[in-house]
């Protein structure tokens, strides 16, 4: 224990020092090359926002094809040029393009770079009570790789055979041939280089993350009283980690087939009038080595949304967040089953069907975990003293989402009844609504809550409930029509279904939901306007706005680097104590010590006491070295 | 003229959030002192209640009446099994979703922020986590074994009885190969023989490949088990057949399969529907390149009497390419002039071309 403290103290005092030291710094090294964790998150931040907007315009472009597919799209023309057909309509391979660009900057580039990104390395340190990330350096550095695979990304987007179109899954032998499809050619390769490039940001980020919240958490700052949210990161980035590298594998691999003329995605084929020499291959490894990432990107993208969703709706509904334990052993349980679940994927790829019985086993036990956390988020809700702040109408927004996109997956999971379902529509209104819409709420949340700490001002509020509620019933019809477009058949990625009789309704339902996805992004307009007004112009924001009990609220209103002015804060309480019966506020924030809060201590609390104050005499001993 | 009313449309909700932004700004600074909430928590607390009214109302009134719309009629053996998992598991997932979503939207409008009410401190318990872990659980376990034991039963090994046929899959087109009225078994193909003609790539060593025949619909003969065989020549293609509830990958260097037993007749799906004009398709539910979404492929399912006659007037591929003739090992030749139903001297012509220097070469 006392070596301990004494760590923490020498810690401390090398951080001060530093602090000091930055007072210096010139414009390139506190805003370009930053190693401040606080400047890093909004760097990741405004980027993903970037992202976001080109990610969501590509998806009106394609909804446009879909919803309106008489129109005529020459108006276009100046932006797209050559994309847009004489006849004044998407081409078919640039179509797929955009489908392809979307699922990759949304997955990627905004919900796992854009989320992770600017909330672990934002509220990582100051929740935990720590001066920065455990490497400055390194979590600068995965920044500036993020922004390097982000600047080759976008340069894919202009090159003349047009970026990578063979879905976000990238499936061989589509992506490695490139005369089966033109993005194929150097937009795929580019593709590549980018993923590398980013699968090198996340590690160097999830290496900081896990590091930062073992090691460097606040005296007291036990893993019981860690907020979620951090819970959440801890586990976000053990996935990234384990799992990231397999696509790393595989994205080799591919450039070996690729570039290189090896064979381990490719046999048997026959295409542009001539047959290939490769042979042995198999395209299903590829599917495994892609899945083993891709499903665990799927928890990547939500649990980060889900843990600041558990911090916002306990500090709004003015309620500890309901079964704190079930909820971290639920995320627990949700990490390791993630990485046993990919091959529902796959179930009508061809794979053995025996391991098809296996993943549907594992895949609806997963679901019992989330159903938990939903269950305890509505919980959370119950009796309490409900605000709805703008971060609190989003996480309510995610919560209802996440009910309604994960109640899909149950038939999903089913192999069974995935046969009918599998690359129809159903899939596109599942995992758009459990995860995309989902975590981009928590995305928003986090944001609207975490604002005032951003950039020690307040976002307009009236504006945040217009957004909210244009953006929640948007996305609602988005994607709840698409289920019924799924069930009926209509298979994903189709440019058109007028070729079939089977696929020629639902022309009225195809046209709201592209009206709404217009709308939609319309309103992300709102967003952005209340966003940068406010870095500026906002209100001036108090201490502790949402009357929140984790430290972050603890610093100054524009923490500088090191974070704390003085000394880092100790945690004495676990950061859910709101509406303590006896306190005479509705919250106590997590340096309040047991004895300074006699009548509302429970029982077993008041025996903290006695640990405190042990704890505070070998403070007292360490002073005296 | 219609632009320019949308773009006035625009100007218009612009103006009116930025008044509403402006006003929500000046009515902050008039009141000055901090109050926890202002009246726009009552006004979310009660939409959130409107709109999950509206919304679970608008869900179940348009699943009601639009059934016809989005139900694709049924035409297969465990397509009817796996339909009924499906609604079953649809019952379920409906009336856990609407109680669960209820619930939250209630308490919602019902425990909105009030001044000097205290939230209940209630931070856990064992009782209501266990029976809401429990719960779930159970209720999925039922719906898994009922699934995987359909699920085994759709990809078990399929009789001998079943009608083989072959399907593949290219940019952008699919192929089916019967195994011919002779042998009914198909010949052995392999992918580096494949040219324009011979798009199978048919090994014609194989005597096997004499009787296939191409054929670009999909026959099928209704109530008999039907084993699809399934491959790709390019990239990855998926054979996905709505109405009999099949999907299943083709794959380029791997041989796939599904078997199932159609139960209606294209006619008596157009007696049912009462549309005379019905016809099944079969569509590509993978991505594969430019013309993905145009794979459609014309699916027939006859009378057994029906299918087999039409199976007789198919013109094997050998008479159809009489020039591949050459590539049969002659000792085959004769069984393959038979088995291909070429009369004789269409023979004698391909095998005195088979002669001719230039070509024997």
């Amino acid at each position: 224990m006392a070596t301990i403290d004494t760590h923490s103290h020498a810690e401390v005092h090398h951080h001060d020092e530093h602090e000091e030291h930055e007072h210096h710094g010139n414009f390139w090294t506190s805003y370009i090359f930053c190693q401040d964790h606080k400047v890093i998150a909004k760097q990741f931040l405004i980027t993903g926002m970037m992202w976001a907007l080109i990610g969501g315009t590509f998806s009106v472009i394609f909804r446009l094809q879909i919803g309106f597919p008489e129109a005529n799209l020459d108006w276009l023309k100046p932006i797209l040029g050559g994309w847009i057909t004489p006849e004044g309509k998407i081409d078919p391979e640039f179509y797929l393009a955009l489908v392809t660009m979307h699922g990759t900057i949304m997955v990627f580039f905004v919900l796992t770079a854009g989320l992770s990104g600017t909330f672990s390395n934002f509220l990582i340190p100051l929740q935990v009570g720590a001066r920065d990330m455990a490497s400055g350096f390194m979590n600068m550095l995965s920044y500036w790789f993020f922004f390097l695979s982000s600047s080759v990304m976008f340069v894919s987007l202009f090159i003349s055979t047009g970026p990578a179109g063979g879905g976000w899954t990238i499936y061989p032998p589509l992506s490695a041939l490139p005369q089966a499809i033109s993005g194929s050619g150097l937009g795929m390769t580019l593709w590549l280089v980018s993923m590398a490039l980013f699968i090198v940001s996340t590690l160097l980020g999830g290496i900081n993350y896990i590091t930062t919240i073992i090691n460097l958490r606040t005296q007291g700052m036990s893993f019981t009283k860690l907020p979620l949210t951090i819970w959440a990161f801890l586990f976000t980035a053990i996935i990234g980690l384990l799992s990231f590298p397999v696509l790393f594998g595989a994205a080799l691999l591919l450039i070996f087939d690729r570039s290189f003329g090896t064979s381990f995605f490719l046999s048997d084929i026959y295409i542009g009038g001539q047959a290939l020499p490769n042979q042995g291959g198999s395209p299903i490894l590829f599917q495994h080595l892609f899945w083993f990432l891709g499903h665990p990107e799927v928890y990547i993208v939500i649990l980060p949304a889900l843990g600041i969703t558990s911090e916002i709706i306990a500090t709004n509904s003015r309620k500890p967040i309901f079964g704190y334990k079930a909820m971290v052993g639920s995320m627990l349980f949700i990490t390791i089953l993630s990485f046993v679940v990919w091959a529902h994927h796959m179930f009508v790829t061809g794979m053995n069907p025996f391991l098809g019985s296996i993943f549907t086993l594992l895949t609806l036990i997963i679901a019992v975990p989330s159903a938990v956390k939903i269950f305890n988020y509505v919980t959370t809700l119950w009796k309490g003293n409900i605000r709805f702040t703008p971060a609190m109408l989003f996480s309510i927004g995610l919560v209802s989402f996440f009910l309604t996109g994960g109640i899909t997956g149950i038939f999903l999971g089913n192999s069974a009844v995935d046969i009918q379902l599998h690359d129809t529509y159903f899939v596109v209104a599942h995992f758009h609504l459990v995860m995309g819409s989902a975590s981009f709420f928590g995305m928003l949340a986090g944001v609207y809550h975490w604002f005032p700490k951003m950039f020690g001002r307040l976002m307009n509020d009236s504006l945040g409930y217009i957004h909210f509620w244009l953006t929640f019933v948007g996305v609602y019809m988005v994607f709840f029509p698409m289920h019924y477009i799924g069930i009926a058949g209509f298979p994903r990625r189709y440019y058109s279904w007028t070729n079939f009789e089977t696929f020629s309704g639902f022309t009225d339902l195809n046209m709201l939901v592209s009206i709404a996805a217009i709308l939609t992004l319309a309103a992300q307009f709102i967003f952005l306007f209340n966003f940068f007004y406010s870095i500026f112009r906002g209100k001036p924001a108090p201490a502790n706005p949402w009357y929140s009990t984790t430290l972050e609220w603890t610093t100054p209103r524009h923490p500088k680097h090191g974070n704390w002015p003085g000394a880092i804060p100790t945690v004495y309480r676990w950061p859910y104590d709101y509406s303590k019966p006896g306190s005479k506020e509705d919250f106590i924030p997590q340096n309040i010590p047991y004895s300074e809060t006699p009548e509302s201590n429970l029982p077993y609390e008041n025996e903290q006491i006695k640990l405190e104050l042990g704890s505070d005499a070998i403070v007292v001993e360490d002073k005296k070295h | 003229m219609m632009s320019i009313i949308i773009g006035l449309g625009v100007v218009l909700v612009l103006a009116i959030l930025y008044m509403i932004f402006r006003i929500g700004n000046l009515i902050v600074m008039v009141k000055g002192e901090e109050k926890r909430v202002d009246s726009f928590n009552k006004v979310n607390a009660f939409l959130f209640l409107v709109f999950a009214v509206v919304s679970i109302g608008g869900f179940l009134w348009y699943s009601y009446t639009h059934y016809e719309s989005y139900v694709l009629p049924v035409a297969s053996e465990h397509g009817a099994i796996t339909d009924s998992l499906f609604w079953v598991t649809m019952g379920i997932t409906v009336v856990a979703f609407i109680i669960i979503g209820a619930a939250m939207f209630w308490f919602t409008y019902k425990y909105q922020y009030q001044e000097g009410r205290k939230a209940e401190f209630f931070t856990d318990s064992h009782k209501l986590e266990i029976v809401w872990t429990i719960v779930p659980a159970i209720v999925l376990a039922l719906l898994i074994f009922r699934g995987l034991r359909v699920w085994n039963e759709i990809t078990g090994p399929a009789s001998d009885k079943a009608e083989v046929i072959e399907l593949v899959g290219q940019q952008f087109a699919w192929m089916a190969r019967y195994p011919g009225v002779k042998d009914n078994v198909l010949g052995s193909i392999n992918y580096k023989l494949i040219d324009a003609s011979n798009e199978f790539g048919l090994d014609l060593t194989d005597k096997n490949s004499f009787d296939d025949f191409k054929s670009l619909e999909l026959h099928l003969p209704v109530g008999k088990e039907v084993l699809l065989k399934i491959r790709a020549k390019d990239v990855l293609h998926s054979v996905f057949l709505p109405h009999f509830r099949v999907k299943m990958d083709a794959v380029p260097g791997m041989l796939t399969q599904f078997k199932f037993t159609p139960t209606k007749t294209t006619q008596q799906m157009r007696d049912e529907t009462g549309n005379p004009k019905f016809n099944y398709e079969m569509a590509c539910a993978e991505i594969c390149g430019r013309g993905h979404f145009s794979m459609r492929f014309p699916v027939i399912v006859d009378t057994p009497e029906d299918y087999e006659k039409w199976k007789i007037t198919q013109v094997s591929w050998l008479k159809q390419n009489p020039d591949y003739m050459k590539y049969v090992p002659p000792e085959l030749r004769e069984a393959a002039r038979i088995k291909a139903g070429i009369p004789l001297d269409n023979n004698a012509a391909a095998v005195s071309a088979v002669h001719a220097p230039p070509i024997s070469n």
